[in-house]
């Protein structure tokens, strides 16, 4: 059988059996995981349950529960001052990884370029190429794990079309502040590139109030805003995300949404609805759980000789092993293979990631001590 | 609430530096606030939670929620009778409440027998007791926030992006 071109040179990776071997092994202890601890809170779990109950069990509409719009619509009013119309300008998606997968397919000719600043989650190149665009790296290891209006000049030429921006990061826990975001926006507008903006973490973010993009002077209709469930409300398995953004391309993602997926699982967009009349409670709990993690885990990766900036959301510490003289990937797998602690190579999210490991401390805190403890042990013997 | 009385109501054991590291404040600050707080009274101590349902030959295998009436005395109120109450060992909590009735009685005992003892003997004699119901706990659920049933297994798959 043959397989496409594009698929075929799709990365294959020393991740995935890095990862094979991770799920292979029993008692690991994991800081490699990407999803939230907590189950999903139970009122939410309650709400699904009981629409099952009610016979809910059709299609939805293809945009998605025109409820759960509407409370989308609200949600963003409230916390940002943003409308999106819930008629127009809003689609619910599978988790917002459909959502990207939507937009770039819609916006993309052949030969269009993405910028992508990396280290950076790993689909949006994947994606990007399969949408047949070109990915452009934009390395941020020298700023900070921050794109920078320097940069993004750098980078920009007369076939970008979009920049994919993600804030908190995955994998850095990265996240910026208005003033950063005005001068990135002020480029993005002067250069006619529309902003992909991932904000998944934005309920997670710890040390100041996180700024929506399309919040920004004249970045509205220049800007495809994503969000979901997944993260801050825990309920990655339900898989629910919606995408803001102009109509017209909003109705071009729900075209090929139309064909490719229909709707999303009615049960999970009762609960997502659910999510955001009753869970605020809940999300700010959890929020300040990962606050406390956050601040004990970058302390104690400092002192082990990890050299950590203390990020300011998501659920994600980026610590350099450069002065282990290990290679991310080989760091990685002796620290599975000596003493049974999983992260994940900072490679696995671009060539830029060299040097540093993902951490994720959404673990329990007795779990990260234990994990602490392994790695103290660890890093002594490599000494 | 204060993030240490947070982070302590969860924990009780939690250390000080591990808590000094959660909230990103000097060992010392944090030891200060909790000692003020064990001054004050706002900690009044520190202990396990125990699922007895697994532990074999204990003292308080049986427990009662027992509702008490009383004749409020003048001057008083509620206050002296509840304090004669309460003050027997065998009461573990005790609540005025609203209702039909005016004091919630928790009593544990060794067996159904120790417990009826009790409130036959002791409590339904004391004057100012107008009449007792007693409820006799079948199973616990959840018990001060922590649901009393052994760990579920985690559910995650081991490594993710």
């Amino acid at each position: 059988m043959k397989i496409s071109k594009v698929v075929e040179k799709m990365q294959p990776s020393g991740i995935r059996a890095f990862f094979d071997l991770v799920l292979g092994m029993k008692e690991v202890i994991s800081l490699g995981v990407g999803e939230p601890d907590f189950v999903t809170p139970w009122q939410i779990r309650e709400a699904g349950i009981y629409s099952l109950e009610q016979g809910f069990t059709s299609y939805t509409s293809n945009k998605g529960l025109y409820k759960l719009r509407l409370s989308i619509h609200r949600y963003l009013k409230d916390k940002y001052n943003l409308e999106y119309c819930p008629d127009e300008e809003t689609l619910i998606t599978v988790g917002v990884s459909e959502g990207l997968d939507l937009v770039l397919r819609a916006i993309i000719n052949p030969g269009d370029k993405i910028l992508i600043p990396v280290p950076s989650y790993v689909s949006y190149g994947p994606v990007t190429e399969l949408a047949g665009g070109i990915p452009v790296y934009i390395d941020t290891s020298r700023d900070g794990f921050k794109i920078t209006p320097k940069l993004l000049e750098k980078h920009i030429d007369q076939k970008t079309k979009a920049v994919i921006l993600n804030y908190p990061t995955n994998p850095t826990g990265v996240s910026y502040r208005r003033k950063e975001l005005v001068d990135i926006n002020k480029v993005l507008l002067k250069h006619k590139v529309l902003c992909i903006s991932d904000e998944v973490y934005a309920d997670l973010t710890y040390d100041f109030e996180h700024v929506a993009f399309p919040t920004l002077p004249k970045a509205k209709e220049n800007t495809v805003y994503f969000n979901g469930f997944s993260k801050a409300y825990a309920m990655t398995g339900w898989r629910v995300g919606f995408a803001c953004g102009p109509k017209e391309i909003i109705a071009a993602m729900t075209k090929i949404h139309q064909y490719t997926i229909m709707c999303v699982s009615i049960t999970s967009q009762m609960a997502a609805a659910e999510a955001l009349v009753s869970a605020k409670k809940s999300v700010e709990q959890m929020k300040r759980e990962y606050n406390r993690r956050r601040e004990f885990m970058v302390a104690e990766l400092n002192r082990l000789g990890l050299k950590c900036l203390k990020p300011q959301g998501a659920f994600y510490l980026f610590p350099s092993i450069k002065n282990t003289g290990l290679s991310s990937m080989d760091f990685s797998r002796k620290l599975l293979e000596e003493e049974k602690v999983a992260v994940v190579p900072g490679t696995a999210f671009g060539l830029s990631g060299e040097g540093y490991i993902r951490i994720s401390y959404a673990s329990s805190l007795d779990n990260l001590k234990e994990a602490l403890t392994r790695l103290k042990r660890f890093l002594e013997k490599k000494r | 609430m204060d993030e240490i009385l947070e982070i302590l109501e969860k924990d009780g054991r939690a250390s000080v530096e591990d808590i000094a590291k959660m909230i990103h404040k000097k060992p010392d600050a944090v030891k200060k606030a909790i000692k003020q707080y064990e001054k004050e009274g706002a900690i009044l101590k520190y202990k396990a939670v125990i699922n007895k349902d697994l532990i074999k030959d204990t003292e308080s295998e049986v427990r009662a929620l027992i509702e008490v009436n009383i004749v409020p005395q003048k001057d008083l109120g509620f206050e002296k009778i509840a304090q004669r109450i309460y003050s027997f060992p065998e009461v573990t909590s005790c609540y005025l409440i609203s209702g039909t009735y005016d004091l919630l009685v928790v009593v544990e005992g060794k067996n159904l027998h120790t417990v009826s003892n009790f409130v036959a003997e002791k409590l339904s004699c004391l004057e100012n007791v107008r009449g007792t119901a007693t409820h006799f706990l079948l199973k616990k659920y959840k018990e001060d926030g922590v649901i009393l049933k052994q760990k579920s297994e985690n559910k995650r798959i081991a490594i993710s992006y």
